[in-house]
């Protein structure tokens, strides 16, 4: 399709204007860049990043569907980093309007952040430095992790000890009989599970459902008992019987007393690296 | 003593003792002067008589006046009767004390000169009640620098709170991400059509203008909101494309109608956020004004994502606070002659209805 050094790159930015003008002023910064393509929201960007493997990632961070930050998450989950054909995972570019990140401690990591209005000369750095990183990719490895470290930070950070940890959910149930409220002890739950508009809050005995958004009762548990494993599990360490994984890279967890297997996303990976 | 009289009246008893002690020893000592050049004996036992009555008089009037006047302000009534009868107890007490000290016999004085013993009882009287009013409105001045202190901070806190919520909706007004997303399309614009970024700019402008304006007035045309919303969504429109449509519907004999500035606004701005950016496709946002009975009607519609979507992610910065402020500054102007209702729209999407009292 296009000679094997010729880099090209990903744009994601639901402001078409503001597409075009990132476009145009790339051309002029570095003629050498290919747009592989350029996207609207964020779900697009996922499926035409794994379809097209480009080299260089601009993420608007509002974009309908998904945000810049998910996307870059849920592309980082789904990329195939070993076997025949793997590439190294792009280089990312954050492009947001308002610094609400701290862009300051991103000038000089793995991923880079644009403050919209793009100014040229700033823009100018941006390219340098991903020439030199494309010229360089000896610690793909490495490189890896480190955007994994940064959008786990973006999501949410490392999760701060709650003042007072819950000690009892309140899940509702109604039936023709009417509804009940069922007391749930913190200590009999094994996992938590984002579905659609609710948390599903699963015991050994039985599964409850509850509205409180999960990244509402993350902050409510004890970090040292609770892991987030993805972004919509949240497990109890000590439920986790093994962790298994398999050829394509990905790792899943068999828990103690329910058959039930999770699958760890790539982003908290790092939990069970160490043992 | 400056130290201690820098510290708050009355509120220590340590320092208020000090406060007490040197005036009440003067005063003593000045009254056992007077007697010595005016009167008989010699100035050494004037001295113990003046301090030992002197001193008793301070002590028992201490005493009384935290057990009998707790509340001084309410209680100053009370001084009238015990402030004599303290004195008095004070002076016989103090007298004897004086008389025993300087070992002379107890009673014999009393029977030998009344007269000059009445005299002292006068004396004791009148320096015990200055001083004990001296004392007194020392401490109720006190007091009321310290509840005009305290009241000049209520007062300078209730300033910083009305500024802090003026400028939070100037803030949700000039909200960053509208702000520099714009500036950032214009920019795009300048060299692709500048006839476009023209226009723009001149929405801005007037955007700007308006907006600034309008949070300092304290009520504003329903006209002039509907003009400012037209280039707010014109702004919005350059930059989402088609993804925006929209609608104003304004009767002209409404235009004049006078309604809380920026009222609208807020719920525009969350029918974007919430409704129409996080759709792939966008969707269509109509504004209407319309007369129902002796009520004036308001509605913004969207056609987005809806309600339940829209509660999964709740944005901290903007909608939360647009509902309330709106909810509360209807509650400020109308009390209950005011309502908001926020409905899920008929086909998808949400409507906010706002009703308040017309004016003829």
């Amino acid at each position: 399709m296009n000679a094997p050094n010729t880099p090209t790159a990903l744009i994601a930015e639901d402001e078409s204007l503001l597409a075009e003008a990132l476009k145009a002023e790339l051309a002029t910064l570095w003629p050498a860049l290919r747009i592989a393509a350029s996207v609207g929201d964020g779900a697009s960007a996922v499926t035409q990043a794994l379809d097209l493997q480009p080299d260089v990632l601009f993420f608007d961070i509002r974009m309908p569907a998904l945000s810049g930050i998910e996307a870059a998450a849920a592309l980082a989950d789904a990329w195939v980093t070993e076997g025949p054909g793997a590439k190294p995972f792009p280089a990312l570019v954050f492009v947001t309007a308002y610094d609400q990140y701290a862009v300051a401690a991103f000038e000089a990591q793995a991923m880079d952040y644009l403050l919209k209005p793009v100014q040229t000369e700033r823009l100018q750095k941006t390219v340098a430095k991903l020439q030199a990183a494309l010229a360089n990719r000896s610690q793909p490895a490495a490189n890896f992790e480190a955007t994994l470290g940064q959008l786990r930070a973006l999501l949410g950070g490392t999760p701060t000890p709650a003042a007072a940890p819950l000690k009892v959910i309140q899940a509702s149930s109604s039936s023709a009989q009417g509804s009940t409220i069922h007391m749930v002890p913190i200590d009999e739950v094994l996992y938590f599970e984002a579905a659609d508009k609710y948390v599903r809050v699963l015991t050994a005995a039985r599964e409850y459902l509850i509205r409180t958004p999960l990244k509402e009762l993350l902050a409510q548990l004890d970090p040292q008992v609770f892991w987030q494993i993805h972004r919509g599990t949240v497990v109890r360490a000590q439920a986790i019987a093994s962790v298994t994984r398999d050829e394509a890279g990905k790792t899943s967890l068999n828990l103690r007393g329910i058959p039930d297997r999770l699958s760890v996303s790539r982003l908290y990976g790092h939990l069970f690296k160490a043992m | 003593m400056s130290t201690a009289s820098a510290r708050s009246a009355g509120c220590l008893p340590a320092s208020h003792l000090l406060q007490h002690i040197v005036p009440g020893l003067t005063v003593n000592t000045v009254i056992a002067l007077g007697l010595t050049v005016f009167g008989e004996s010699d100035f050494g036992s004037n001295l113990v008589v003046s301090h030992c009555i002197g001193i008793s008089i301070w002590l028992l009037m201490e005493v009384a006046l935290r057990w009998l006047v707790p509340q001084r302000d309410k209680q100053w009534r009370r001084l009238f009767w015990i402030v004599p009868v303290v004195i008095t107890l004070a002076y016989v007490f103090g007298y004897n004390l004086a008389a025993w000290l300087l070992g002379q016999p107890l009673t014999l004085a009393w029977l030998r000169y009344p007269g000059r013993m009445a005299g002292y009882l006068v004396l004791s009287l009148v320096a015990g009640g200055g001083l004990t009013y001296y004392f007194m409105s020392r401490e109720q001045l006190a007091r009321a620098r310290e509840e005009m202190a305290v009241s000049a901070a209520q007062t300078e806190a209730a300033q910083r709170h009305a500024t802090e919520a003026q400028l939070k909706l100037l803030e949700t007004q000039l909200e960053p991400h509208m702000l520099f997303n714009t500036l950032a399309n214009l920019r795009a614009l300048i060299g692709v059509d500048a006839r476009r970024a023209q226009d723009m700019l001149d929405r801005l402008v007037a955007y700007l203008r308006a907006t600034l304006a309008a949070s300092r007035a304290s009520t504003y045309s329903l006209g002039a909101e509907f003009e400012r919303l037209g280039d707010y969504l014109e702004l919005m429109r350059v930059r989402m494309g088609a993804r925006l449509q929209f609608a104003l519907e304004l009767p002209s004999e409404l235009a004049d109608q006078q309604v809380p500035p920026l009222l609208l606004q807020a719920l525009v701005e969350n029918s974007i956020k919430h409704g129409l950016e996080p759709s792939v496709q966008g969707g269509r946002i109509d504004i209407r004004a319309a007369r129902a009975g002796a009520q004036l009607r308001l509605q913004v519609q969207d056609s987005g994502v809806g309600l339940h979507a829209g509660d999964s992610a709740p944005s901290p910065a903007g909608g939360g606070f647009g509902l309330s402020q709106v909810r509360e500054r209807l509650q400020a102007s109308y009390g209950a002659q005011a309502a908001l209702t926020v409905a899920e729209a008929t086909g998808g999407g949400t409507v906010v209805t706002i009703t308040l009292p017309i004016h003829p």
